[in-house]
Formats: structure tokens, C-alpha cells, sequence
């Protein structure tokens, strides 16, 4: 049993660094239009569209 | 520039119609702002974008302008924001450019637009995060807790434990802060909310599991508590998610109906610039088929006006230089200029906002499903809580006393059982119950475009049993409104309704138009009873109508009718079949109120009532113990909508009414409103379910609580368990439609 020494910190972090990627993603706004994001996927960018 | 079809006009997957070219051109100057870069920016809703291919077009189609540097559209809120560098761009020419694409394009107040960002919603995101991820690690170790059961040294369990309280106690105490803060706000009252008790058992279970942990005890309720921050705050979520959704939709409403105003300066020239900027004294410009922005004196022009949004009257009124003219009043004839003599806040509505204010008072005393239940479970839990503890602690001397044999359980395990009280019957279920319903249904009305300003709206909606209608621009299109939007071009709306019933044909070359009496052309008259025929003078029926002479022939009269709305009488109809009554209540006169009614199919009416009458009349239902339902768009209905049980307006109502309604139904069509009673009805139903299936589930785990029998893993399967059957439950309402 001695491998929970390891193993539950190396969870811990994960988790921590899960948590930390999605307040990142709230601050830099990816949830603030849901719907564009789902119609943007369709629009080719080897045109120059607008980024 | 990619090659994107400008050609056609509006959405290209054809999701929404194209907007008609001609409305909403209003100058968007007024709302430039500067970004902190220094750049110019304006914020626009956009009306009709729906697809990938939207949002190409329009952010391609403007980064081609020369002179713009950012273009996006957020298509979730519809609004698109565009910078430029100082000076580049003329801010008509953006609306102008999408205007050609099809798309309607209405500024923003910057005042308005500044305060996009939900910063309420993203804490309760926040919060909900760290509550999830606490749940879900902790879970981590109780499983090998619960499923280690005998087999797990102790050392190994308390050490699981000791890390699940390093991860729950600091979780927890930030989780959970809404719920202190509403605890704390209702306890400083003096009354209880549910947050009392959350808040309660959130200490508690901390407070009794560190314990349990410090005597190397078997049962620490880490997992439970962090699982159930993590259930509240999704019905916390979802609650505030309606709020704020129905609330962006309807500033976003009165954004596309925003006024600006044309002020002429001291050097002659135009400037647009917003209502709220009107001072007293300044002298404004108003095209035909503007709405007054303020009250204000005629200086200059003759016109006709239609007071239907302020009265009901469907019949224009003639103004001269020296008249008064009212905030709201739509100028259908000629152009005017006035000289403001009030503000846009102070303007001819400051005694109906005081009406409105009355009602609103009214309705605050509903209570809300949530609460009555809350009201409910409150005192229950706690003394079940209470009498759990004293009953361990005191039963078995009890037992002693009555001769039986009985060790004492101690202080501890009564402690801990009426925790176990407390936890068990932890609202999430009940949390959950209400607003997971209110928002499948809200969204549901919204994508008909039904707009819902609130859950308790739902609740209320679906109590109604007497329907009460405005006629002009609710039951009715308003035919002087339908026509004002023709007027911008000019002519005075009673002769564009000709035009438009003759079809295509020719103009007479020689005809000249006399502002405020009709048309002459030759011997031809067309115009005025006084200008046109005044030999016919006979007994007036009150309709809006048109005179035409030509030489010695008999003048012809062409009426004009205020055209029901299409659907009109088949919801009257729908309603009745709901056994809903039906009263249609108007300030027009009584001859055409009468006349709609009868073409409505409405049995009960009364013509000619003042804002007071209507209030009055509602306050008569409420009185006898009616529930009545007002629905009405004008200025005139804006205190009945407020008095009233519940209210609605169509989209075009003024601002006043839609503010002051539940409601807000957008599109020519009444039908909407019948889903939104039927789903309100539905919705009603599915919550009454959920709270009835949360209360079964509290009166059987409760006992067993109280009994002892609770262990941290079965607070957790039944916690979950709970909040998913209600979820679920909700989420029919959303089947059914689809079905339909």
C-alpha cells in the first residue's frame, strides 16, 4: 500500500490542474458565446477569414 | 477578401427572413464609444444572424469597409462588436453595409452595453467548480473507505479522512458562501429561509466529521457535504442563468426600439445623440414616423399624430405650431420640429410610473412555490433534527426508568444521528426541484419567441383564469402604427393604406398636398370630410376615414378599419376553451372597441376607459378573488399591467409596458401566448411533482436518519439519486414539446 504515497498526490495534482484549466478558461471568456463557438468550427479558415 | 455572397440578402442557410432595408436606419453616432486602446468602438444588435454562415458574412463583410479593424459577432447574445481607428468610419455606414447584407441593426446604449459580463454568474461558476472538483476527489477516497469495510487498517481510514478534510473544510467554507450570505441576510431579519438550514448542516457535518476524523471514528461525511454544495449549486445556477437571460433579452428588446433623437443646433446642423441627452430648450427634428422622445411645443410644421401607445385612440389627431405633443406619440405626416420642454425621464409618464410602482407592490406578496415549501420544511426539519438528539440522549434513561434495561448511546452518537437528520433532508432535491422546471420551460418560450422575465412569472401565469386585452396594438395591429412604418417615406398614413389595398398603378402628375386636409389634383379632392366633401355632414360612426371628390359626382367615403391581429380570435377562442374568461378593455371609442370585440369574438368590453379605469377594473377581479391575466402594449396599460396577476405585451409595446410585464411575446402573432400558458400549466404540474417526490423521499429517509441506520454512503447514493429523478423530471417538459 505504500504506492498511495505517490499515487495520491499525483491524483491531487491533476485534479488541481484541471480545476486551474477551467477557471482559466472561464476568465478568457469561452463561455460567453456557446453558440458562436459551435458555429465557428464550420467555418473554413483557409480563406483569410477573420481571426 | 474571401469571396462571400453579398448577393443574397439575410441568413444564407435561410434560418431567418432578411430584414426589411427600410426600418431601423436610426444614426448609431450617438453610441460610439472609445475602447482603452484608444480605438472607436460601437456595440450593435443584430437581428437575424443564426448560422456559421452569418457570422462570416457579416465579419467579413465589414473587415472589408476600409477603416475597420475588429469585427465579431457573438452569435449566443447576437451582438457585434466593431472598432475602428478615430475618425476611419462613419457609424451609419456600418449600419448601412449590414442593413445590405439583410441584417437589422440596432445600436446600444453604452451605458447598457458596459455591463455585459454576468459577474454574478461567474462566481456561482466558480463556486461550483470548486465544489465539484472536491466532490469528486473526496469521493476518490471514501470509495476505498466504504468498500474496504473491514479489511481497511485503521490507520489507512483515518489518514483517507484526514485528507478529505484537508480538501473539504477549505472547499466548503468557499462554496458555500452564497449560502451563508442569504442565511446571514434572512437570520439579521429575523425570518428563515432555506439557506439556514444548508448553511446549518454545512457546520455541522464539518464540525461532526473533524470530530469523528480526530477520534479515528469510522464515519466522517466529507464526501456528503461537498457532493450536496455541488447539487445546490446547480439549482443556484440554473436560477440565476433564467435571470439573467430573461433580463439581457429584454434590455436587448427595448435596445432595438432604442431612441435617439435628432437635435438641430444653433448652426442648423442634424446631430443624433441619445434621448437620455435631451435638455430642456433644445430644438429637435421629427421625421414621419418617429416616435416623441419627450414632451415637448410644435415650432415649426403641420402634422397628424397617433396617441394610440398614450390612449388607445386608433383615430389621428391634427396638430399646428403651438400644440402640445406628448412622449410616445408617433408623428405620421409631415415633419416637425418641436422644442423639448422636459427631459426624457421627466416626460408625461412620471404619473403612470407612479401607478406602476402601486402595482408592483401588489404582486410582491406573491409567494413563490420555492418559498411556500421552503415555509414548510424549515421548522419540520429542524425540530425532527432536535428531537433525534434529545431522543438519543434522554431515551435510554427513559427505558431505565421504565424498568427496562438500557446502556446510554452517550452524547456523541446523538450528535451524530441528528446530523444525520440534517443531511439527509438537505433541500438539493427540493433546490433543484423549481428551478431545473423553470428553465427547460423558459427555454422552451424563448425559442418561440415567448420572453419569460422571471421563474415566479411561470408560477402566476399558470393560475390564470380571467384574460383582460387592450384592443389598439394588441388584439389589433394598430393600423396607424402599421402604417407609420410606411410614412417614413412620407404621405399621410390613411393614403398609403389606399395605395396599398388599390395596388400598382399610376400617380397623378399634377397633385399637390395640403399638410392637415388632404390632396387636390384638378377638380379631385382626396382628403378630409371638411376638405373633400364638406357638403356631407351627416352623423359621424367614428371610423378613421378618407373623403374623395371628383367634379359633380358623389363624394365616395373610404372607412378605414383597426385590423384585428390574424390570430386574434382563434386565441380568444383557445382561451375560452381553457376556461379562461375574456374582457377586452380599450381607451378608444366604444363604437370600434365594440366593433373589434364583436369581430374577437369577446362578449364582455368597455370603450373609452382612462389607465385609471383599467387599473380599476383589475383591482375589481382581484378583489373577487380572480387571477386576472392583462395584456396590452401601450403606455395607457402600463399600470393595469403592473396591478395585474400577470401581464404580457406584444414586442412593440413601449418601453414602460414591457417593463412592467411578465412576458414579453414577439412577432405580428397572439398564439404564443397560449403555449405560455399551456407550458406554465405544464411547468406548474412537473414542480408540484418534483417537490411532492422530494418530500416522499425526505418522509423515508428521514426516520431511517433518525433511527441511526444512515451511513455517509447511503447520504450519498440517496442525495444523488434524489437530485437526478428531479432533474429528470424537469427535463420532460422538453420531450413533450419535441414530440408535439
Amino acid at each position: 500500500m505504500n504506492v498511495m504515497i505517490f499515487l495520491i498526490p499525483v491524483a491531487l495534482f491533476m485534479a488541481v490542474v484541471g480545476l486551474c484549466a477551467f477557471f482559466w478558461s472561464l476568465r478568457s471568456g469561452q463561455y460567453e458565446d456557446l453558440d458562436g463557438a459551435a458555429h465557428r468550427v464550420l467555418i473554413p479558415d483557409d480563406e483569410d477569414a477573420p481571426n | 477578401m474571401a469571396t462571400v455572397a453579398l448577393t443574397e440578402s439575410g441568413c444564407p442557410s435561410g434560418l431567418a427572413p432578411a430584414a426589411d432595408a427600410e426600418t431601423r436606419r436610426a444614426d448609431p453616432s450617438a453610441f460610439v464609444r472609445r475602447d482603452a486602446h484608444g480605438a472607436e468602438t460601437l456595440e450593435l444588435l443584430i437581428q437575424g444572424a443564426k448560422c456559421a454562415g452569418c457570422i462570416r458574412k457579416i465579419e467579413s463583410g465589414l473587415l472589408a469597409l476600409p477603416g475597420i479593424t475588429d469585427a465579431r459577432l457573438n452569435l449566443s447574445t447576437g451582438r457585434l462588436r466593431v472598432s475602428w481607428s478615430p475618425g476611419a468610419v462613419a457609424p451609419s455606414l456600418i449600419t448601412e453595409s449590414l442593413a445590405r447584407m439583410g441584417y437589422g441593426a440596432a445600436a446600444f446604449d453604452p451605458a447598457t452595453a458596459a455591463r455585459q459580463v454576468d459577474e454574478e454568474g461567474r462566481k456561482l461558476l466558480r463556486y461550483l467548480a470548486v465544489a465539484g472538483f472536491a466532490a469528486m476527489n473526496i469521493m476518490m477516497f471514501s470509495v476505498p473507505v466504504w468498500s474496504g469495510d473491514g479489511e481497511m487498517g485503521e490507520g489507512t481510514r483515518t489518514l483517507l479522512h484526514w485528507i478529505s478534510a484537508l480538501i473539504a473544510i477549505p472547499a466548503a467554507l468557499y462554496a458555500a458562501q452564497p449560502f451563508f450570505r442569504s442565511a446571514w441576510t434572512a437570520l439579521r431579519a429575523r425570518r428563515a429561509n432555506m439557506d439556514v438550514p444548508i448553511s446549518l448542516a454545512v457546520f455541522l457535518t464539518l464540525g461532526i466529521s473533524i470530530a469523528e476524523t480526530l477520534q479515528q471514528g469510522e464515519h466522517a461525511y466529507f464526501d456528503g457535504i461537498t457532493m450536496l454544495l455541488f447539487f445546490l449549486l446547480i439549482g443556484r445556477y440554473l436560477d440565476h442563468k433564467l435571470r439573467e437571460q430573461a433580463r439581457t433579452a429584454a434590455r436587448d428588446l427595448l435596445a432595438l426600439q432604442s431612441v435617439t433623437a435628432s437635435r438641430i443646433g444653433a448652426d442648423g446642423r442634424v446631430v443624433a445623440i441619445g434621448a437620455a441627452e435631451i435638455g430642456v430648450g433644445d430644438t429637435l427634428l421629427l421625421a414621419c414616423g418617429d416616435r416623441a422622445p419627450v414632451d415637448g411645443i410644435i415650432l415649426e410644421g403641420v402634422s397628424d399624430l397617433d396617441r394610440s401607445m398614450l390612449t388607445g385612440e386608433t383615430l389621428p389627431q391634427a396638430v399646428r405650431p403651438g400644440d402640445q405633443i406628448h412622449a410616445g406619440v408617433i408623428n405620421l405626416s409631415q415633419r416637425l420640429v418641436i422644442r423639448a420642454s422636459a427631459r426624457a425621464q421627466d416626460s408625461s409618464v412620471a404619473e403612470l410610473a407612479r401607478l406602476i410602482e402601486a402595482g408592483e407592490q401588489g404582486r410582491a406578496r406573491f409567494v413563490r412555490l420555492a418559498e411556500k415549501a421552503a415555509a414548510l420544511y424549515v421548522p419540520v426539519v429542524h425540530s425532527l433534527a432536535l428531537a433525534t438528539f434529545l431522543g438519543w440522549l434522554l431515551a435510554p434513561a427513559l427505558l431505565r426508568f421504565v424498568g427496562f434495561e438500557a446502556a446510554d448511546v452517550g452524547f456523541r452518537v446523538a450528535l451524530m444521528n441528528a446530523v444525520a437528520v440534517l443531511i439527509i433532508t438537505c433541500p438539493c432535491a427540493l433546490g433543484l426541484a423549481v428551478p431545473a422546471v423553470q428553465v427547460v420551460a423558459t427555454g422552451r418560450l424563448f425559442k418561440r419567441g415567448v420572453l419569460v422575465k422571471s421563474g415566479d412569472a411561470l408560477e402566476r401565469l399558470a393560475e390564470v383564469d380571467v384574460a383582460v386585452f387592450d384592443k389598439t396594438g394588441t388584439l389589433t395591429l394598430g393600423i396607424l402604427r402599421a402604417a407609420a412604418s410606411l410614412a417614413r417615406i412620407s404621405r399621410h398614413p390613411l393614403s398609403r393604406a389606399l395605395v396599398e389595398a388599390a395596388g400598382p398603378g399610376l400617380a397623378a402628375d399634377s397633385a399637390r398636398e395640403i399638410p392637415g386636409e388632404g390632396i387636390a389634383a384638378g377638380d379631385a379632392r382626396l382628403g378630409r370630410r371638411t376638405f373633400a366633401a364638406p357638403a356631407c355632414l351627416d352623423a359621424e360612426d367614428g371610423a378613421a376615414e378618407l373623403w374623395f371628390a371628383q367634379g359633380d359626382a358623389p363624394p365616395v367615403r373610404f372607412a378605414f378599419v383597426d385590423a384585428l391581429r390574424i390570430d386574434a380570435a382563434q386565441t380568444v377562442s383557445a382561451l375560452q376553451q381553457r376556461g379562461i374568461k375574456v374582457e377586452l378593455i380599450s381607451g378608444d371609442r366604444p363604437v370600434a372597441v365594440a366593433a373589434a370585440a364583436r369581430e374577437a369574438g369577446i362578449d364582455t368590453w368597455v370603450g373609452g376607459a382612462s389607465p385609471a379605469d383599467k387599473t380599476a377594473r383589475l383591482a375589481h377581479l382581484l378583489a373577487q378573488g380572480f387571477k386576472p391575466l392583462m395584456i396590452g402594449d401601450g403606455l395607457n396599460d402600463a399600470a393595469a399591467l403592473a396591478a395585474a396577476h400577470a401581464s404580457a405585451s406584444p414586442g412593440t409595446a413601449l418601453e414602460a409596458s414591457q417593463a412592467a410585464s411578465d412576458l414579453v411575446i414577439q412577432g405580428a402573432a397572439l398564439m404564443p401566448l397560449i403555449e405560455a400558458i399551456d407550458v406554465a400549466k405544464m411547468a406548474r404540474a412537473r414542480a408540484l411533482e418534483n417537490l411532492r417526490f422530494s418530500a416522499l423521499y425526505n418522509v423515508i429517509a428521514a426516520p431511517l436518519a433518525a433511527a441511526g441506520f444512515l451511513t455517509p454512503l447511503i447520504a450519498a447514493l440517496a442525495m444523488s439519486g434524489s437530485s437526478l429523478v428531479v432533474t429528470l423530471n424537469a427535463l420532460r417538459l422538453q420531450l413533450s414539446w419535441r414530440r408535439a
